[in-house]
């Protein structure tokens, strides 16, 4: 089966520092995948490359067979590609419908959704348990409630593939076990790209794992496989270089 | 907030306003009846510059030449062409149309304090070229429109633009259409995404929208509206001169937004007419108008930038558009 | 006149007006490169400079040179006492947000001129220059006044540069400049260095209004035409740097002395703008400053 997303070679350079150095990375359909690593490691630059929020020193990326090392970030989107943001960045002075009335009627528009707006936004404000508060602006919602918009807003988008930028960051230990339900719910119908802290998310979640390591890619593989790796213990003991 | 309906109270409201100065038509005396007419014009422009400067969150300091460009437009297409008076109403909006485009294709390369000064030099540039012009322009003293043109027939209807309530009810007429359709594209998907623009750009991208074809959208919706403005202001009242192109008339559609009220329907209407009448009174005791709009800016952006409108709605009235 | 003194005379007249332009571009471009504040009343102080200079020398009498000394001295400390006082009571009341700071200086503008025009007056009025010697070239005579404005620049050009590079107040500014948060946990009184700064840069847009005072009269409109040439050196010659500025107010001001002494002086003007307004669009960082923040 091809994969969803390839990347070859894969550079981000910032004043000769390579943020991303180098990455061949691969991703199937259906696919749960954790990126791992130390802070520094290059992991959200990996992602804003994927997505096209940072443009890429060289390499390529293929998405669905295309190519689309140089398309701008909206239609990336448009093609199905969802971001979640690291730092929550929901549109405060909005209220949460509109927060997804936004994504919602974008895939109307493109025509890749045909139901009502209406019904899809709430669909997706259901979905993550967040119908009754439609109304409250979202800079009014609690953290928690906060990040779950970012996820419903991710949702409208109808991806294929939904990229999560640390999601359980900050969250109680409640809301974590609600949102892993979610992900799961969430990867029966798009692939999903998770950037993660927490070591229990993860081998919980993720099917496979990919540890990133001072922008290269030090190990990938099954979570027991990880767990038992030894550069990837020095890697988070510290012990490793970090040029 | 549905997108769908307009809800029945802002409906009764915005339609209510247009009644209410409909009546007025037939009450007010002489002097403030003209006062309206051309309040509502001008507040027009207001309601132009709030698409960009209020939803959007673009502020420009040269929207001058969008209303300079429906004036002239307008009047120098009927002056020097001989262009019926309909027709130089079109080209003045079509000027502002092809102007905005053209600007915003340009200054909208550029974000924040560089967007502020960039459009100020174009207005600039704008401004000086009507007295390079002057041949064509009159230059400060401007061009006057004689009041044969501007009584004429469309079909069989005869317009006399030279009387008072003809020109009540026009301004009047342009002033509704405007405010309604500012309202509709506001509380459309459309005006969703400026607003969504205005308040992070990088995440309405990251939904999927081409952040600076919308932008190009708000500045020709903008810009075209105050050129609609300039073109009416120069027809009814038969004057274009080149001080409506000056950097002051970049600064008063802010300030009137600013004091009725950024990012709401009515608040352009409010502050002009607050600001119109507050300079009409001080004036009777001194002629240092500009210290009035020197002052009333500094206050509002250090103690009520939200505005009159932006006020009420924060405290009492949510639903308010 | 031949062709060749002709273009003498203009490129003389062109090097006083940059050298005006370089000091109060200087002062706008130091506004903005600590403060990150566009200040649109920046031409009203220039003006504000110049109308003080009238008052103090029709105040003062014997010799012209005693009241342009004079002005020179105390037009520029009372247009900075202003400055300072507009930071500290609304500036800084806005936490320097851009656009509200924008707005706001533009209110200050209109305040500035109208009070002008109030207690000033419509009228054009002239300083004694201190001195009428003339040079002589073969050609024509010319003022020595004029180019004793030009050396005086240079001076306070240097001076400027010295302070700002060589000095522990060119380091605290540039510390705040860099970085606000850190400057301020080190101690650095930032509040003061804002005001300080911001009356700084007005002082130096009155000084410049003195030096050219006896050659154009003082008049309460004569802000808005420096302002925006201040605006174009500054973008021309790339924001906080000094060289960039001193050479952009060269060009633009050579430029100008000679394209409006055989141009039409509002084509020279649009055309300076438009170039302008398209380095903006797309050369944001200036002509030849290095790469934007």
């Amino acid at each position: 089966m091809t994969p969803l997303l390839t990347t070859r070679g894969l550079t981000k350079a910032y004043d000769g520092l390579r943020a991303v150095d180098g990455v061949d990375f691969s991703l199937a359909t259906g696919e749960i995948r954790a990126i791992i690593g130390p802070n520094g490691a290059g992991k959200t630059t990996f992602v804003s490359l994927v997505c096209g929020r940072v443009p890429p020193t060289s390499g390529t990326i293929v998405f669905d067979g295309e190519d689309i090392t140089h398309m701008p970030a909206h239609l990336r989107v448009r093609r199905g590609i969802a971001y979640t943001f690291q730092i929550t960045s929901v549109f405060p002075n909005l209220s949460a419908y509109d927060n997804v009335a936004l994504p919602a009627q974008r895939t109307l528009e493109d025509g890749r959704a045909k139901t009502h707006l209406h019904a899809a936004i709430m669909s997706a404000l259901e979905h993550t348990g967040l119908a009754d508060r439609a109304n409250i602006q979202a800079g009014a919602l609690s953290y928690g409630h906060q990040r779950l918009l970012e996820v419903a807003m991710g949702l409208a988008l109808k991806p294929r593939l939904l990229i999560l930028d640390e999601p359980t960051q900050g969250l109680s230990d409640s809301e974590i076990d609600g949102f892993m339900g979610l992900v799961r719910d969430i990867a029966s119908s798009a692939t999903v790209l998770l950037i993660e802290h927490n070591m229990d998310v993860v081998m919980e979640l993720a099917r496979r794992i990919t540890v990133m390591n001072a922008g290269k890619i030090l190990a990938e593989g099954m979570p027991e496989e990880i767990r038992a790796d030894e550069a990837v213990q020095r890697a988070y003991l510290g012990t490793e270089n970090h040029g | 907030m549905r997108s769908s309906a307009l809800p029945p109270r802002i409906l009764v409201l915005h339609a209510g306003v247009v009644a209410l100065l409909f009546a007025l038509n037939f009450v007010l005396p002489e002097y403030h009846h003209a006062v309206l007419a051309r309040v509502m014009l001008l507040s027009v422009f207001a309601m132009g510059y709030n698409i960009l400067f209020g939803y959007t969150g673009l502020l420009s300091l040269g929207h001058a030449m969008f209303f300079a460009a429906g004036l002239y437009g307008a009047g120098l297409s009927v002056y020097h062409l001989g262009w019926s008076i309909p027709a130089g109403l079109a080209a003045g909006i079509a000027c502002g149309a092809a102007l905005s485009t053209a600007i915003g294709l340009l200054a909208l390369r550029t974000t924040g304090v560089a967007f502020m000064i960039v459009t100020m030099m174009f207005a600039q540039v704008f401004y000086l070229l009507t007295f390079y012009f002057a041949e064509w322009t009159g230059g400060d003293d401007g061009i006057v429109l004689s009041q044969e043109i501007r009584r004429f027939f469309v079909g069989d209807f005869y317009l006399n633009l030279t009387d008072p309530t003809t020109r009540y009810l026009l301004a009047l007429a342009i002033f509704a259409i405007v405010l309604f359709a500012t309202l509709i594209a506001v509380r459309s998907s459309f005006g969703r995404v400026l607003v969504a623009i205005r308040e992070n750009e990088d995440r309405a991208r990251m939904l999927g929208y081409d952040t600076f074809a919308n932008k190009l959208a708000a500045v020709v919706l903008s810009g075209t509206i105050c050129a609609t403005a300039g073109a009416a202001y120069a027809l009814l009242f038969g004057y274009a001169g080149s001080t409506f192109a000056g950097v002051q008339y970049s600064i008063l559609p802010l300030l009137w937004v600013l004091l009725g009220g950024a990012a709401t329907t009515l608040g352009p209407f409010i502050g002009t007419l607050f600001m119109y009448y507050v300079i009409d009174i001080t004036s009777s005791y001194t002629s240092a108008y500009l210290l009035i709009v020197g002052i009333a800016l500094i206050l509002l952006v250090l103690f009520f930038p939200k505005g009159i409108l932006g006020t009420i709605r924060a405290r009492w009235a949510g639903w308010l558009p | 006149m031949a062709f060749g003194p002709h273009l003498l005379l203009a490129t003389l007249e062109g090097l006083v007006t940059s050298a005006v332009l370089a000091l109060m571009a200087l002062g706008l471009s130091l506004v903005f490169g600590v403060m990150r504040v566009v200040n649109v009343a920046h031409g009203e102080f220039f003006m504000l400079g110049a109308v003080l200079a009238w008052w103090i020398a029709s105040l003062v009498s014997g010799h012209p040179a005693i009241g342009f000394l004079a002005a020179l001295a105390i037009s520029p400390l009372i247009v900075g006492a202003v400055a300072f006082a507009a930071d500290r009571l609304v500036l800084r009341r806005l936490n320097y947000e851009p656009e509200a700071t924008i707005v706001a200086t533009i209110g200050l503008l209109y305040i500035i001129q109208q009070l002008a025009l109030t207690f000033y007056g419509p009228q054009a009025r002239p300083v004694d220059a201190p001195f009428t010697y003339r040079i002589l070239f073969p050609w024509f005579g010319y003022s020595g006044y004029k180019l004793s404005i030009i050396a005086t620049s240079a001076l306070l050009l240097i001076f400027t540069w010295f302070v700002l590079t060589r000095t522990r107040i060119g380091l605290v500014m540039r510390a705040t400049q860099y970085d606000r948060e850190t400057a301020q946990a080190f101690g650095i009184p930032v509040g003061r260095v804002y005001a300080g700064v911001f009356a700084l840069g007005a002082m130096l847009a009155a000084i410049a209004a003195v030096l050219i005072v006896p050659i154009t009269q003082a008049h309460y409109l004569m802000g808005l035409n420096p302002l925006l040439l201040s605006f174009i050196v500054v973008i021309i010659g790339g924001l906080g740097s000094l060289r960039g500025t001193v050479v952009a107010a060269l060009l633009i001001g050579v430029s100008d002395g000679v394209i409006s002494a055989f141009f039409s002086p509002t084509l020279a003007k649009i055309i300076a703008t438009l170039a302008v307004a398209m380095v903006l669009v797309f050369r944001p960082q200036g002509l030849f400053g290095s790469a934007a923040k």
